[in-house]
This record gives C-alpha cells, sequence and structure tokens, in this order.
C-alpha cells in the first residue's frame, strides 16, 4: 500500500485531487438547478402587462387592477388632492425619491414625479402594496388623506408618498403609460 | 448511550441473535429502562417526554390530513372544508392537527422556561441546549407553513407578511422574497412550495430531537438543585420512576388538549381564516397564531431607525435577534450556580421574564398604536436586558444561597424539614422512592 512514500506526486495524488476537484464543480453544478427552480417560472413571468380601461373614472375615483398577483392602484385625483400633495415640502417627506420605475431612479418625489406626468398629474398608478411588509393600503384614509395600512398603521399622503409609520418607501410607482386616453398598460 | 450502565441481558434465542447483530433493543433497553434518572425530578422534567408525543402525533394526523389536502389555490380551501364535512372523523383530525400545533408550542414554552430556571444549558449542556434551539427554529418554521395551507386570509396575509421581513434585507432583498415565494406575489408557486416544506420539516425536526436526547443521555438530565448526580443514591432507574411520571404528566396534558378539541377548537385560530384568501383585500386586524404573538410585539416595537438601520430592518432584526440570543444563553449567563432555587435574584427576576414574555404576547395582540407602541417598547427592552445584562452581572454579584452537598442530602432535608407543606403545583421533589 504505502510504497509511494517518496516526495514526487503520485497517480493516486493526481486522481485523489481531480476527482475532488470534479466532485465539488459538479456538485456545484448540480445545486443550481435546485436553487433556480424556486425562482418565478415561465408562466409567472409571462403576466408581465396587463392593459386596464380607465374610460369610466371620473376625478375622485379609483379602481384596482391585479398585476404580478398584486392590487394595482389607479386613481383619477381631485384637483384639491393633487394641490394638497403639490404644497408638501421635499424635506418633509420620510422618502425624498419619487419609487417611479418610469423615471430615473434619483428622480424626486414631487408631486409631477409620482403621477403619470405632463398633462395627466390627475393620475396615479401604484402598486397598492405596503412598503412595509406587504399588506394593501384602504384608499382615502388615514391622517392624509391618501392611503392608510391598516397593519401596522402607515400613512401615505395623497400622491402615495409614506408620511407617517414604519413603512421605509413611497408606494412604488409601476412601469406603465397610456396606450390611448382611455387605456392604460401597466408592466 | 451513557457508558457503563449497560445491564441488558437478553433472555430469549432470538434476543441473544439480535444482540450480536444489532444492539438495538440494548440501546432502548440502556436509553428507556435501565437509564439513571436524577431521583429529585419534578413535572416540570417532563416535558421532554410529552413533546416527543405531540411530535408523533402532529406527524400521524398530518400525514392522514395529506391523503385528503390539495396544495392548490384554486382547491386548498375546499379541500380543507371538504375535511371537515364529508371525510369520517375528518373534523377531529384537523382540530388534532390545529390545536396540536398550540399544544405543541405549549409544552415547548414550559420545556424552555425550565431550562431557563434550572440553568439547564450550562456546561456540559451547552449544544443540547443549542440542538433545542435548533428545534424550536425549526417548529416554527412549520407552524407558520402549516397555517399557510388553508388558504385562508390569515393564511395569506400572513405568509405575505412574513416573506415581507426578507425584503428589509439590504439589496438582496426582493430577489430573496421572490426565491422564497416562486413569484411576486404570494400564490400557487407559494403554496405548492409551502406544502411539500410543511412535509418534510417535522421529520427534519425527528431528526435534531434524536441529536438532542443522544446529548441529553452522555451529559445526564439536570435535577431542580442543579447539582449533579455524584453517586449511585442520587439516581433511579428510567423505568419505572421517570417512564410513570411522563406518563402521569401526559395523561394530564392530554386531557387539556383534548379540552381544546372537543370544546374549543377554534378558540386558538382566527375567525378570518375560515374566508377564502383575496390579494385584493387585507382584514382589518392582522394577528399571527398566538405562539408567535411575542416576537411580533418585538418586530412591531422599533418604530424607529437606530442609525443607518432603518425601523424596518430593525424590526426584523429585533425579532430574529429574540431568538438568537437564545443560542448565547450558555455563555450569557455568568453564574456558577445552575438552578434558581439557590438564586434569589435570578428566581425574581426569571419571574419577571416569564410575565413579561407573556404580556409581549398580549401586546402582540393588540393593535400597533398609542400606549401599546411604548409598552411594547418597555417590554421588548427587558426581554433582551434579561438576557444581555441581567444574565451576564447577575452571575457575578450575586451571592447564591449554600447549595447541598448532593442530590440525597438535599431529597433527604427536604422530607424532615415540610413533607407534609407542600403546595399541591409546586416544583416538589418526588417523595421517599428510593
Amino acid at each position: 500500500m504505502s510504497a509511494n512514500e517518496t516526495a514526487e506526486p503520485t497517480r493516486r495524488d493526481f486522481l485523489y485531487i481531480a476527482t475532488g476537484m470534479a466532485g465539488a464543480v459538479g456538485v456545484a453544478g448540480l445545486a443550481w438547478p435546485f436553487i433556480d427552480q424556486m425562482r418565478p417560472d415561465a408562466s409567472t413571468l409571462a403576466l408581465a402587462t396587463v392593459d386596464v380601461d380607465v374610460s369610466n373614472i371620473e376625478p375622485g375615483m379609483s379602481i384596482t387592477a391585479k398585476w404580478r398577483g398584486k392590487p394595482i392602484f389607479i386613481r383619477n385625483r381631485t384637483e384639491a388632492e393633487v394641490a394638497e400633495a403639490n404644497n408638501v415640502a421635499l424635506a418633509d417627506l420620510k422618502d425624498p425619491i419619487a419609487r417611479n420605475a418610469n423615471l430615473p431612479a434619483d428622480a424626486q418625489a414631487t408631486d409631477i414625479d409620482r403621477s403619470a406626468g405632463e398633462g395627466k398629474e390627475n393620475w396615479i398608478v401604484m402598486v397598492g402594496s405596503c412598503t412595509h411588509l406587504g399588506c394593501v393600503p384602504l384608499g382615502q384614509s388615514g391622517d392624509f388623506g391618501g392611503w392608510f395600512c391598516p397593519c401596522h398603521g402607515s400613512h401615505y399622503d395623497t400622491a402615495g408618498r409614506v408620511r407617517k409609520g414604519p413603512a421605509p418607501e413611497n408606494l412604488p410607482v409601476p412601469t406603465f403609460e397610456f396606450i390611448s386616453d382611455t387605456t392604460v398598460r401597466i408592466g | 448511550m451513557s457508558g457503563g450502565h449497560t445491564t441488558y441481558t437478553p433472555t430469549t434465542g432470538i434476543g441473544r441473535w439480535f444482540d450480536s447483530r444489532m444492539p438495538l433493543p440494548r440501546l432502548m433497553h440502556d436509553s428507556f429502562v435501565s437509564y439513571p434518572t436524577p431521583r429529585n425530578l419534578n413535572y416540570a422534567y417532563t416535558f421532554g417526554g410529552i413533546l416527543s408525543v405531540m411530535l408523533i402525533v402532529q406527524i400521524v394526523t398530518g400525514i392522514v390530513l395529506a391523503m385528503h389536502y390539495t396544495a392548490s389555490t384554486l382547491l386548498a380551501f375546499d379541500s380543507v372544508e371538504k375535511i371537515m364535512r364529508d371525510v369520517n372523523s375528518g373534523w377531529l383530525l384537523r382540530y388534532l392537527h390545529s390545536n396540536g400545533a398550540s399544544m405543541f408550542f405549549v409544552a415547548v414554552f414550559i420545556h424552555i422556561f425550565r431550562g431557563l430556571y434550572y440553568g439547564s444549558y450550562k456546561a456540559p449542556r451547552e449544544l443540547l441546549w443549542i440542538l433545542g434551539c435548533i428545534i424550536l427554529l425549526l417548529m416554527m418554521a412549520a407552524g407558520f407553513m402549516g397555517y399557510v395551507l388553508p388558504w385562508g386570509q390569515m393564511s395569506f396575509w400572513g405568509a405575505t407578511v412574513i416573506t415581507g421581513f426578507f425584503t428589509a434585507i439590504p439589496l438582496a432583498g426582493e430577489w430573496v422574497q421572490q426565491l422564497l415565494l416562486g413569484g411576486f406575489a404570494v400564490d400557487n408557486p407559494t403554496l405548492n412550495r409551502f406544502f411539500s416544506l410543511h412535509y418534510l420539516l417535522p421529520f427534519m425536526i425527528a431528526g435534531v430531537v434524536v441529536l438532542h436526547v443522544w446529548a441529553l443521555h452522555v451529559t445526564g438530565q439536570t435535577n431542580p438543585t442543579g447539582i449533579e448526580v455524584k453517586s449511585k443514591t442520587d439516581t433511579v432507574p428510567f423505568t419505572p420512576y421517570a417512564t410513570v411520571k411522563d406518563a402521569l404528566g401526559m395523561v394530564v396534558f392530554f386531557l387539556m388538549y383534548a379540552y381544546f378539541v372537543f370544546y374549543l377548537p377554534n378558540y386558538l385560530g382566527h375567525a378570518d381564516n375560515y374566508i377564502v384568501a383575496n390579494p385584493l383585500k387585507t382584514p382589518a386586524h392582522i394577528v399571527p397564531e398566538w405562539y408567535f404573538l411575542p416576537f411580533y410585539a418585538i418586530l412591531r416595537a422599533i418604530t424607529f431607525n437606530i442609525g443607518p438601520i432603518d425601523s424596518k430592518l430593525g424590526g426584523v432584526l429585533a425579532m430574529f435577534g429574540a431568538i438568537a440570543v437564545l443560542f448565547f444563553v450558555p455563555w450569557l449567563d455568568t453564574s456558577k450556580v445552575k438552578s434558581a432555587a439557590y438564586r434569589p435574584w435570578y428566581k425574581l427576576f426569571f419571574w419577571l421574564f416569564v410575565i413579561n414574555s407573556i404580556f409581549l404576547g398580549w401586546l402582540g395582540s393588540r393593535p400597533a398604536e398609542g400606549a401599546y407602541v411604548i409598552m411594547s417598547q418597555l417590554s421588548t427592552l427587558y426581554y433582551f436586558g434579561f438576557f444581555l445584562v441581567v444574565m451576564p452581572v447577575l452571575g457575578l454579584v450575586e451571592t447564591p444561597r449554600r447549595l447541598p452537598n448532593s442530590i440525597t442530602e438535599a431529597v433527604l432535608a427536604k422530607n424532615h424539614g415540610s413533607a407534609a407543606a407542600h403546595p399541591a403545583g409546586a416544583a416538589a421533589a418526588p417523595e421517599t422512592k428510593a
């Protein structure tokens, strides 16, 4: 057995290391599909866009659409609501970032950058999932007349910006566009 | 397992045949019949046995329920109702399983408090204690995933909130959450994987329980005096002494379990879970199962940013920290005396800790507003203070009472002193059995 007590590497040393390396790489390679299968699958990703008809939404009305299993708030805000949101100084905001997927990541949380943009300031489209732990906030309630999360008491204003409570961020604005005057495409 | 006490002598031919090939009967005999246990174990020490039986109850009822349950968002809620209404004895099996989870946690909490009171975690039993902490974590994961399976409103929103914890992780949070959910929100892939894991976890628990009992049988049990076994007069054989004591404790425990199953089957649950899950509407008041309430209160107590850590991450860290701190208890407690019976100050702080834990549980069931928030913060402070301040400091400054020389001496002194004056539920030593 121990005929190889020389300093020279033997064939057994080579096979030992080579087998060990192949085994380690093999285990790592095999582990990946077991982790990868947990990620969102093709059918989940396929639900990436939805079109919503907003022709019947008068000022002061909201609807909740469903996108990627989450509620999407689409609200036609009243002029008073827009004015109220415009009157808030950025320095008063807990989260001064717009969190708008249609804008650069560092855009400020002004009302115009939270809304659907120039000419459509009255429209606001947001993921209706509290940035704290994911409950659905209730519309037109709370201390700031916007949304209020009943789970852990986060208050959002009329532009969906967090103003009070444990939520760390404003309600996110998903990627969306008005593909006509009456239809919003989300995603 | 604990060396040198093997007294097993197979009497039959088949027994001898087995013993020379695979001595499993010898292992069982040495572990559960001739195994020496301290002669002064009280009823607080029966919960280990009760927990083993509860694990078996949960596995047996769970396997049967899985034969009737369908893990699909379209069918899960209805299949549970079908179990309740159509499946023969289905209502009983489901109530045994759902209340069994609660009883499991009742027993494990008493078991843990027992360990904290008598210093069961101290050298050489650190590993035994840590294995127990791992079992607690696995139990919590199993309990949480099991609660999601009926696909009611609390199932769905509980899963949303708890998987939401992971979004607090900086940078990788969203990715980790999607990995757990298999999507962007709790949905069919989530339900399927939770069912698979809920079926797996009890067997993992059983595996760690084997290690836990192995470690226990290497070091031997602690006892109410905290003095190690020194001579043969300090112990009695496991059977019949511990077996009968465990069995009696179990019968009383099972009476309480049966009372809940037959008279209050939904008392520990939540009415909202009899409404089918709706991803567009959150119930007005989300509450986890009762056994998570103290930890939920700690989560919500952190309403302020701590330096670079925002309140959300802070809450999640505090909640996981409340469990993680248990792993370090063997090294946090600096006292040389094990049992609280000889530590007057530790005894006081221990009972305050018990009351505080129950209080935290109550706070967890209240809405997170007004005075409740302040009370949760104070209560959380004491929870961590007990482990991080009281335990290390008290061991250095406290003067313990005089320890008896041996278990035997302690038992005999007690029998001389106040044999007639034992309060019924108190930590009474077993009377003269030797």
